[in-house]
Parts: C-alpha cells; sequence; structure tokens
C-alpha cells in the first residue's frame, strides 16, 4: 500500500476524476496560477489547461452560484473556497439555491457541484481565519457534508463527492494536508470510493465509544493508542467522515455495546455537532448509558493570535483525556 | 462558436436608446413583421392579463397561499421579450414570472395548478407561484431570494460557453435587483468570461415601495455595467415590438461575438409589490398616468389600426382566452395534492445512506393523520 498525504489523495483523485470525465472542471481563487492557497491544485492547469482549472475573481457568492448554475445542465464544478471563513460570503447560493434546486422545483433539476475547502485552526490566524462552519451546513437538509481525516477516505469520499448528483460540501482542515496514511494500489483497487452517509468504526473498543471527524479523528485516534498503551483501556473510535446524512445506527450500536461516550469536535460547543450527537445517544441509547455523553468543543471566544491564548482556546490532547477520565470514572470534584 | 469580440472599449456604446423620447415611442410601422406573429404576441399579452386577473381572484378566494406577485402592466415586457427567444435559450426569473413561463408555452392548467400546491404543478407543488420551473423549456426557474439567479443564469451560460452550444441565457430581474452583490459579481465574470447571457432588467419604477432613484445611485440602469465595459441599452417595455427587437438584436451578439448585456425595459406595475399591497405610497396622479397608459390596449390599438386585428378576431381571442384560463382554474381545483409520503421524494438525487426515506414519509404521514 502506498503512503501519500491528504493533500496527494486530493490532488491526484482530481486529476484522475478529471480525466474520466470531461464535464468535471475546477474553478476557485488562485488555483491555477498560484495552484491553490494550500496547493491542492498543484499541476492541474498544465495538464488540463485553463478552460478546465478556472482562476475566478474574489467573488465567492458569485462564482459558487455560477457553480451551481452550470451544474444545472451537466457540468461538474468542484469548486475550492480558499477556508471555510471565506464561504459565508457564498453561503446563500449553497443554502437557499444548490440545496433547494432539486426539491423545490420537483425534481427537474440536479446540482452535481463539490464544495471543497478546510477549516481549522491551530496556525495563529486569528478569529477571522480559524473558525468550523461546516454545521452550518450540515444542518441543513438537501445539502450532503463530509469530512475526511485520513488520505485514504479523502480520496474515497473525493470521488463518491464528485460522482455524487447533489451538492456537496468536502470539508478538509489546514492541518491534516501533511498528514500522510495507506491508500490502496492502484492495481488492487484503485477506483475505490467510500459512501457518504456511512460512518466508520476506525478502531473497535468495549469501554468507551469516541466520536470525532476531520481533525478530531486523528486525535482521537492518537489518544485512543495511547490510553491503550498506557493504561488498558479499549477505546471505540467513530470516524464519522458524513455529518449529513449523519449515520446515527453506527452510533447507537457503538454506544448500545460500550455504555459509554464521548464526543470532539474543533467547534464551538454550543448547538454543536457534539449537541447533536449527545441528543441522537439519549434519545436512542439511554438505558445503555453507564455514564452522561462528554462532549469536547473549542471554548467558545473569538480565537485569539497569540500562541498561548489560541492553544488555550482549541480542544487538545489535555481536554479529550479529562472528558474520557470523566466519562469513565465520573467526574472528580 | 463564441468568438471573442474584437469590440474596442471606446466604441462599446453605452447609450444606444436610452433617449427619453424613444422611451416613449411606440412602433407602429408593421411593414416587416408576420401578421400571425403579431397577433400570438398580442394573444399572449391578453393571456398573461387575465391570468393574472384571475389568480388575484383565486388568492382573495385562498386557494393561493404564501406571497403571489403578478404581472399586470407588465405584459409587453413580459412577451416582447419571450417571443424573442428561441427554443435552445435558457431563461431565469425573479418571482414575478407567471407572464414568463405562460410565454414560454407551458400550459396554464400545470402553472395555475402550481399556485395551488397541487402535485399536478409545474413544480410538483414543491415551489408555488414564486418557484416555477419547466425543464424542457429551458424555463430554469423562479427565484424569490432577490438577486438569487443572476450567479445561476450566469453558470448556465458558462456551461453553454464550456460545451460550445449555440443558444444564450436571458436572466431577468427587477430594478431593485441591480443593487445587489450578486449582480455586480455576475456582471464581472459574464464580461470576463465572455459568456453568452442577457440580463434583463424590469424596471416598473419600484421595488416594493423603494423608488429606482432612491436605491440606485445610478438610476439609468442599464448603464451600471460601465465598471464591467458592458453594453447596455433601455427599451420602451410597453411596447413588445421594441423590447422583441431589442432582444433579438443583442441575443446574436450575446450567441455570435460573446457579448454579454444589460437590457432595462422601463415598465409599470399596475398594483401592489404583491396581491396583498395596497401601495399607498405611490401618488394617484403617477397611478393613473401609469394604468391609462395600458401596454395590452395599446398594442391591440396599433395593430387595429394597421388591420393586422380586427374586432371580430379580437372578440374570438378574448372569449378563447377566456375560457383557457378557466379551464386552467378547473384543471387545479380538481388535481390532487401531492401526496405526504412524497414528503421527502426530491430532496437528493443521488441516495446515499442515512438520508430520510419512503419510511420516514409513512411516518410523517401517520402523524399527520392523528395516527399515533
Ligand atoms: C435577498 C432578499 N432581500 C429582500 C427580499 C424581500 N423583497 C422581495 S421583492 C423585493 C423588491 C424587489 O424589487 P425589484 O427587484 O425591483 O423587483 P419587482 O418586485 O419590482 O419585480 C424585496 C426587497 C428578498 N426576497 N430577498
Ligand atoms: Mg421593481
Amino acid at each position: 500500500m502506498p503512503v501519500i498525504t491528504y493533500r496527494q489523495a486530493l490532488n491526484e483523485t482530481l486529476r484522475q476524476e478529471m480525466h474520466r470525465d470531461p464535464n468535471v472542471m475546477l474553478m476557485g481563487e488562485e488555483i491555477g496560477v498560484f495552484e491553490g492557497s494550500y496547493k491542492v491544485t498543484a499541476g492541474l492547469l498544465q495538464e488540463f489547461g485553463a478552460k478546465r482549472v478556472l482562476d475566478t475573481p474574489i467573488a465567492e457568492e458569485g462564482f459558487v452560484g455560477m457553480a451551481a448554475g452550470a451544474a444545472m445542465i451537466g457540468l461538474r464544478p468542484v469548486v475550492e473556497i480558499m477556508t471555510i471563513n471565506f464561504s459565508l460570503l457564498a453561503i446563500d447560493q449553497m443554502v437557499n439555491h444548490a440545496a433547494k434546486i432539486h426539491y423545490m422545483f420537483g425534481g427537474q433539476a440536479k446540482v452535481p457541484m463539490v464544495l471543497r475547502t478546510p477549516g481549522g485552526g491551530g496556525v495563529q490566524l486569528a478569529a477571522t481565519h480559524s473558525q468550523n462552519f461546516e454545521v452550518w451546513y450540515a444542518y441543513v437538509p438537501g445539502l450532503k457534508v463530509v469530512a475526511p481525516s485520513t488520505p485514504h477516505d479523502a480520496r474515497g469520499l473525493l470521488r463518491s463527492a464528485i460522482r455524487d448528483d447533489d451538492p456537496v460540501v468536502f470539508l478538509e482542515n489546514l492541518a491534516l494536508y501533511n498528514t500522510k496514511g495507506d491508500v490502496p494500489d492502484e492495481a488492487d483497487d484503485g477506483d475505490y470510493t467510500i459512501p457518504i452517509g456511512k460512518a466508520t468504526i476506525a478502531r473497535a473498543g468495549s469501554d468507551l465509544t469516541l466520536i470525532a471527524y476531520s481533525r478530531m479523528a486523528v486525535l482521537a485516534m492518537d489518544i485512543a493508542r495511547r490510553l491503550e498503551a498506557e493504561e488498558g483501556l479499549s477505546i471505540e473510535v467513530i470516524d464519522l467522515r458524513s455529518l449529513r446524512p449523519l449515520d446515527r445506527p453506527t452510533i447507537i450500536e457503538s454506544v448500545k455495546k460500550t455504555g459509554r461516550a464521548v464526543v470532539i469536535e474543533e467547534g464551538w460547543l454550543t448547538y454543536g455537532i457534539g449537541a447533536e450527537i449527545a441528543a441522537t445517544i439519549q434519545e436512542h441509547a439511554f438505558d445503555y448509558l453507564d455514564a452522561p455523553v462528554k462532549r469536547v468543543a473549542g471554548v467558545e471566544v473569538p480565537l485569539p493570535y497569540a500562541k498561548v491564548l489560541e492553544r488555550a482556546a482549541l480542544p487538545n490532547d489535555k481536554h479529550l483525556i479529562k472528558a474520557i477520565r470523566e466519562a469513565l470514572y465520573g467526574t472528580r470534584s | 462558436m463564441t468568438k471573442t469580440a474584437n469590440v474596442e472599449p471606446a466604441t462599446l456604446s453605452l447609450a444606444v436608446s436610452n433617449d427619453p423620447v424613444e422611451n416613449t415611442a411606440y412602433i407602429t410601422d408593421f411593414s416587416n413583421d408576420d401578421p400571425a406573429e403579431l397577433r400570438s404576441i398580442y394573444r399572449m399579452m391578453l393571456l398573461t392579463r387575465r391570468f393574472e386577473e384571475r389568480t388575484g381572484e383565486m388568492y382573495t378566494k385562498a386557494k393561493i397561499g404564501g406571497y403571489c406577485h403578478l404581472n399586470l402592466g407588465e405584459e409587453a415586457t413580459v412577451v416582447g421579450l419571450m417571443s424573442a427567444l428561441k427554443p435552445e435559450d435558457y431563461i431565469f426569473t425573479n418571482y414575478r414570472e407567471h407572464g414568463y413561463i405562460l410565454a414560454r408555452g407551458v400550459e396554464p392548467g400545470r402553472i395555475m395548478a402550481e399556485l395551488f400546491g397541487k402535485d399536478t404543478g409545474v413544480s410538483r407543488g414543491r415551489g408555488g407561484s414564486m418557484h416555477l420551473f419547466d425543464i424542457e423549456r429551458h424555463f430554469m426557474g423562479g427565484y424569490a431570494i432577490v438577486g438569487g439567479q443572476i450567479p445561476l443564469a450566469t453558470g448556465v451560460a458558462f456551461a453553454l460557453r464550456y460545451h460550445e452550444q449555440p443558444g444564450v441565457v436571458i436572466c431577468q430581474m427587477g430594478d431593485g435587483t441591480t443593487n445587489i452583490g450578486a449582480w455586480h459579481e455576475s456582471l464581472n465574470m459574464a464580461k470576463l468570461y465572455k459568456l453568452p447571457i442577457i440580463f434583463y432588467v424590469v424596471n416598473n419604477g419600484y421595488g416594493m415601495g423603494l423608488k429606482v432613484e432612491n436605491g440606485s445611485a445610478e438610476p439609468e440602469l442599464y448603464r451600471k455595467g460601465c465598471a464591467f465595459r458592458m453594453h447596455g441599452e433601455r427599451v420602451n417595455g410597453k411596447d413588445p415590438i421594441a423590447v422583441r427587437n431589442a432582444v433579438q438584436r443583442l441575443r446574436l451578439m450575446a450567441q455570435d461575438d460573446g457579448e454579454p448585456a444589460i437590457l432595462e425595459a422601463v415598465s409599470y406595475r399596475f398594483r401592489g409589490h404583491s396581491v396583498v399591497d395596497p401601495a399607498r405610497y405611490r401618488d394617484e396622479e403617477e397611478v393613473r398616468r401609469g394604468r391609462e397608459d395600458d401596454p395590452v390596449l395599446r398594442f391591440a390599438q396599433n395593430l387595429l389600426d394597421a388591420g393586422i386585428l380586427t374586432d371580430e378576431i379580437m372578440k374570438t381571442m378574448a372569449e378563447a382566452i377566456e375560457q383557457e384560463v378557466a379551464a386552467a382554474i378547473d384543471f387545479a381545483n380538481s388535481s390532487p395534492d401531492p401526496q405526504i409520503e412524497d414528503l421527502f421524494t426530491y430532496m437528493y438525487a443521488s441516495p446515499v445512506a442515512n438520508m430520510p426515506g419512503p419510511e420516514d414519509a409513512l411516518e410523517a404521514a401517520r402523524i399527520a393523520r392523528g395516527e399515533f
């Protein structure tokens, strides 16, 4: 199995999908000549030309809507928004238009587009450039939202997203681009996809269920491994992979088995993904719970610039270990 | 297909027919026109008039819900535009769109059924008055978020160019809509990428109650493309033939030369912004003058004068239209409601795991029936 970075997985998948289907094209700010703010589209302009790798003006609402419109008559645009913070300028086109067109017009037009964008903080970009808005999109029926945490899933989910006939928000993360992982050999299963709407049990365990996605799923795996090695704990990790549709059955089944759950997300706590998952567990697995569900999330503050403050505001290994201990042994006062 | 237009910026005329005199002038020389086509334009204007009047009635009878905006007074603007389009063209509109989809040839019954929220409606009862759609006739939707249709329409023009397909996109909107960000972003891209699109601005004098000049620092709306070096024209929106001629010309420019344009059609809204708006903010004298110059009556008179219509033809036409609209209402009335079991149908085009499905809809139907 070759080992590649998350960035390479995305780049190669875009290239393969563009070769596979002439309707697949890319648009976004600085994705061509500049090769993307995070270099995900490196080399694609040279390979496919300016028609299929379109450098757009700085006009998020305009070009996201243009992609949605083009998709209505069969193009399959993959749009890059530099970071999810800037996607707020395009939210009307995603939420009021892309998400509604198929339903509101009685199934007469599809919107097969992908909006790729990284979220996340931790690199001192301060309050406006370090946010997590995936929950805003995951809130909306009509959109699909995926958030892979490994190169393997990034490739499989990007393929699924591009081939899907609905608008898909594809969440990346600034801190994941350089992470490495296995992907299947081209010869073996070079065309694998990962189903949208399905979580994965990234690691089986029996003492507690730890639920996460995107970069926090990487952290969750690290901590689960560490606590097994150091304390003999058996932690089951669920990587959600899709935020809408949400794979409730996988979560419920796991919690019925372990009786305890911790959920971690990088975004803010109030009204967050963790809140939804905690509610799901109490509705469907209440009688199986041995402890209250614990939520770990970002501190509710505009993310500050200074390293010491930023570190204190983002969820990390310490927050997670504390929550796991509380779920296992109760809150110590 | 779409050649790069070799137009020097300096020769890009901004003002082709912005002369206020021309703005009130009507075309009365029909010698180059096919009489049958002129009669069918008149017929469609009359159908729109009658359809909208009856729609207003149906609203007061609570057959129609939500917001409902009429094209009364704007019939020439609507039909003039539509009569210039080819089957391969696409059209996006705002929520004031009943007349446009009628003139695109969609059966009045299916339109009225949509207003009634019926399963037989053009959007299968999921959209209502503001969200009419017909994919076969390339009628790409009424949109009720002001300006929402502009980037989408630009996108269809982009896809046409990408595939080197013939045809143009019409992006219809109101005067007030030229102040929204999406307008500026889309015009810039349309010109940058040389897209086959016409931004068709219906200047009916008002947003809801806000006068054009109180909302736009440049009240001559056809000039608003100048920052993008985009061609703009103003036309008398009460004259269907003037509108049609302008659209035909700009259509070819957009399609063959990749020169997008703004066409501002000056019109007048006979009634309030929506059917429930008494429009007290307009002064009586203005309304009287606006209504006096009735585009349907005036076009009829011009065609009578030219011998293209006769009183006899007009009478027969009016009776047929009366019946056609009555039949549309009957069709809507007798059509079935959508099934609650189809609540989630059409939400996603590609089925995936864990999305709501038929069982969730059955559950919703049971609860709606009080079975729990
Ligand atoms: C983004 C947005 N803002 C406000 C509204 C409320 N609204 C609906 S119609 C309208 C006026 C639009 O005027 P104009 O573009 O001139 O179109 P007209 O109704 O005259 O055809 C407003 C403010 C809306 N639907 N969408
Ligand atoms: Mg108006």
